[in-house]
């Protein structure tokens, strides 16, 4: 079905991805950074520690993907598994 | 004009729907299934507060319909999502489906306004009953097996549900359905567990959980919007009505939105992946109706409603992929963005939404719960949910819309989905920013428990962002690094395995044996009774060898008679 004459499209090119890539980087630092300069309010004592929620949300998304790579292991079987 | 229609149950324009549907074909057909949510919700407007049509049954109060604003507010949702998922089904052509999805709204809206136990059981049953039809509808083996797993489950929650009512009902004398708690003694005790159970089927607590997402992926593409939107909000209403601040939902509900995510992220079947985030997002409501304060409940009910919008959002998107190319496993799709640009951006919008990203629905409700959480002292609970919160991102949010329209070009060419469809997305999509850019015109002047409640402010956003952007990072430094689970074609066991594979391995052995030993008695009785037969039976002469089961002639008959019939005359003239 694919077109052999098919130009290459805005997420085909290595460049822009790498420049939405920078952006996005670009972003999460301007994140942090704001964590310093505006006033949260506290809520809950961990939150004084210093860009909390990033530190929290990668960690935990990395860990997620660790162990759910784990469980693959002891769980994942074959597609037609129930079938037979 | 609304006053001047007669007075109607609010499930009852939905059912007339429906029915139409049966007899009708074509535009006209369209045009009642489109006209029944509308006409639902103006009769809705038209309700004031208070109970209706209630009756006597049997020395029991029965309250058919009873208006107020947890009712209300869930009877405008689902009116809501009828429309929309009717939008999305108009192509359709198959009537069984268009029949069962309306009768299902239309249980779904009965179970709502039920004010007694009573009328809730009939509604809950009907639910089943009806919503099958659309896993059924897809018309595979597999689809099959999974309706009969899904209704098996249904109708046991309904069962404990009846059981627990009766109990319930003749221990306090009233059948009314109001809050019921945990905390009884004795009998009573043992019927409020009940219902307490049958809800949580329903709701999908945990190990009671794969009816959902086993059945829900199996239904037809445009069945699955129904299903999603319909059965677990039913169960969070119930819940919040019978069960508010209990505090093991809590923690019930705290798994619910934990676990879920390591199972998506491992997952093939993308629309398998959203069944499993539809439990994870039950999970925040069910805790927020576990710490049961006004800002906790409210946050809950808010979060059914944008939920039932952003979740029925990805379903649509990815039914559109089904439809489209005919195929729903990550490892199959990719690059789709190229032929369905559209469909592309509105499951943006329903990412962004389910991910709770500033100025989409999702924000404006979960940080509800999030914040009663901590404001109650559950801090666990409240790590844990942010880590839930931050899982949903990684599965819902980027990984739907990047193996399905990004990731590697599957080579797939197809066009956008027919207009029906992708304007029910588009009307989901607009809602999803509405009430994510302005709740307080819009969701929070529907809810029931009176409590004030600020989303947007500075601490909120920056930290919901730094949350979600570095979850976003971690997803690309692990792409990166090649440390990414690939989307592999598989099954993956969860707790389902228990009844499908288990058991059945010691049941059908044990129901062999069992066929094996009615053969054999059955030989030995079959047995006994020839042995009987023949030491009775003289095989020489060919006649039995009793004497009043020899065979006599005919003449010998007749010369009983006439001495019987002599006698008879004799005794006459005594």
């Amino acid at each position: 079905m694919s077109k052999p004459q098919e130009k290459p499209d805005f997420f085909d090119k290595p460049e822009n991805i790498s420049m939405m890539l920078k952006v996005f980087y670009g972003l999460c630092v301007f994140l942090v950074v704001a964590d310093f300069i505006v006033h949260r309010h506290i809520y809950h004592s961990w939150e004084n520690i210093p860009a909390f929620y990033a530190v929290y949300g990668f960690i935990g998304c990395v860990m997620l993907v660790v162990v759910a790579k784990a469980m693959r292991k002891v769980l994942m079987k074959e597609e037609d598994y129930y079938d037979k | 004009m609304i006053s001047s229609l007669p007075l109607l149950p609010p499930f009852l324009p939905l059912l007339i729907g429906s029915i139409a549907a049966i007899f009708l074909r074509g535009h006209l057909r369209s045009a009642i299934m489109l006209l029944a949510p509308i006409w639902g919700a103006l009769q809705l407007a038209g309700l004031e507060h208070g109970i209706y049509w209630s009756m006597d049954f049997m020395g029991y109060q029965l309250e058919p319909v009873r208006v107020d604003k947890l009712s209300i507010m869930f009877g405008y949702l689902f009116h809501l999502a009828a429309f929309i998922a009717v939008i999305y089904a108009l192509h359709v052509k198959d009537t069984l489906q268009h029949v069962a999805g309306l009768s299902y709204a239309a249980s779904a809206l009965g179970a709502v306004f039920a004010g007694d136990l009573l009328t809730l059981f009939v509604f809950w049953e009907m639910l089943a009953l009806t919503s099958v039809f659309l896993i059924w509808a897809r018309r595979t083996d597999r689809a099959y097996g999974a309706g009969m797993r899904y209704i098996i489950m249904k109708v046991l929650s309904g069962v404990l549900l009846l059981a627990g009512a009766l109990i319930f009902i003749k221990h306090t004398g009233s059948a009314r359905f109001t809050e019921i708690g945990l905390d009884h003694d004795g009998a009573l005790s043992l019927g409020a567990w009940l219902i307490f159970i049958a809800f949580g089927i329903k709701c999908a607590f945990p190990f009671l959980h794969n009816w959902l997402t086993d059945a829900y992926p199996e239904a037809t593409p445009t069945g699955t919007i129904f299903l999603a939107s319909f059965t677990t909000k039913v169960a969070v209403y119930a819940l919040a009505r019978g069960f508010p601040g209990t505090e093991l939902l809590v923690w019930i509900g705290v798994t619910m939105a934990c676990f879920p995510i390591f199972f998506a992220v491992i997952e093939n079947d993308l629309r398998r992946v959203l069944a499993y985030s539809l439990i994870n997002q039950v999970g925040f409501m069910v805790v927020g109706i576990g710490i049961g304060t006004s800002l906790a409940l409210n946050g809950a009910v808010a979060h059914a409603f944008n939920d039932v919008i952003f979740k029925g959002l990805l379903m649509m998107t990815m039914g559109a992929v089904l439809h489209m190319t005919g195929r729903i496993n990550g490892s199959e799709l990719g690059g789709l963005y190229k032929s369905m640009p559209k469909t592309t951006i509105l499951c943006i919008v329903g990412a962004a939404s389910i991910s709770a990203f500033p100025l989409f629905s999702g924000f404006v409700s979960k940080s509800m719960i999030m914040s009663a959480a901590v404001a109650q002292g559950y801090d666990v609970v409240w790590l844990l949910l942010l880590f839930a919160a931050a899982g949903v991102f990684h599965h819902a949010g980027i990984k739907i819309p990047y193996f399905a329209f990004f990731a590697h070009d599957s080579g797939i060419r197809t066009t956008e989905p027919p207009k029906n469809m992708l304007l029910a997305m588009a009307i989901a999509a607009g809602l999803c920013i509405v009430i994510g850019t302005f709740p307080a015109q819009t969701v929070y002047a529907l809810l029931p428990w009176e409590a004030t409640y600020q989303p947007y402010d500075i601490t909120h956003v920056l930290t919901q962002l730094q949350l979600l952007f570095f979850s976003a990072l971690a997803f690309v430094w692990l792409n990166k690094k090649n440390l990414y689970p690939p989307e592999l074609p598989s099954t993956n066991l969860d707790a389902d395995w228990l009844y499908r594979k288990w058991a059945p391995s010691y049941i059908v052995p044990f129901y062999l044996s069992l066929v094996d030993i009615k053969e054999k008695f059955g030989k030995w009785v079959h047995e006994l009774v020839s042995a009987a037969i023949n030491s009775s039976y003289d095989r020489e002469k060919d006649q039995p060898k009793g004497y009043f089961a020899q065979l006599w002639p005919t003449e010998t008959m007749v010369a009983w008679v006439a001495i019987l019939l002599t006698g008879i005359l004799l005794l006459n003239y005594l």
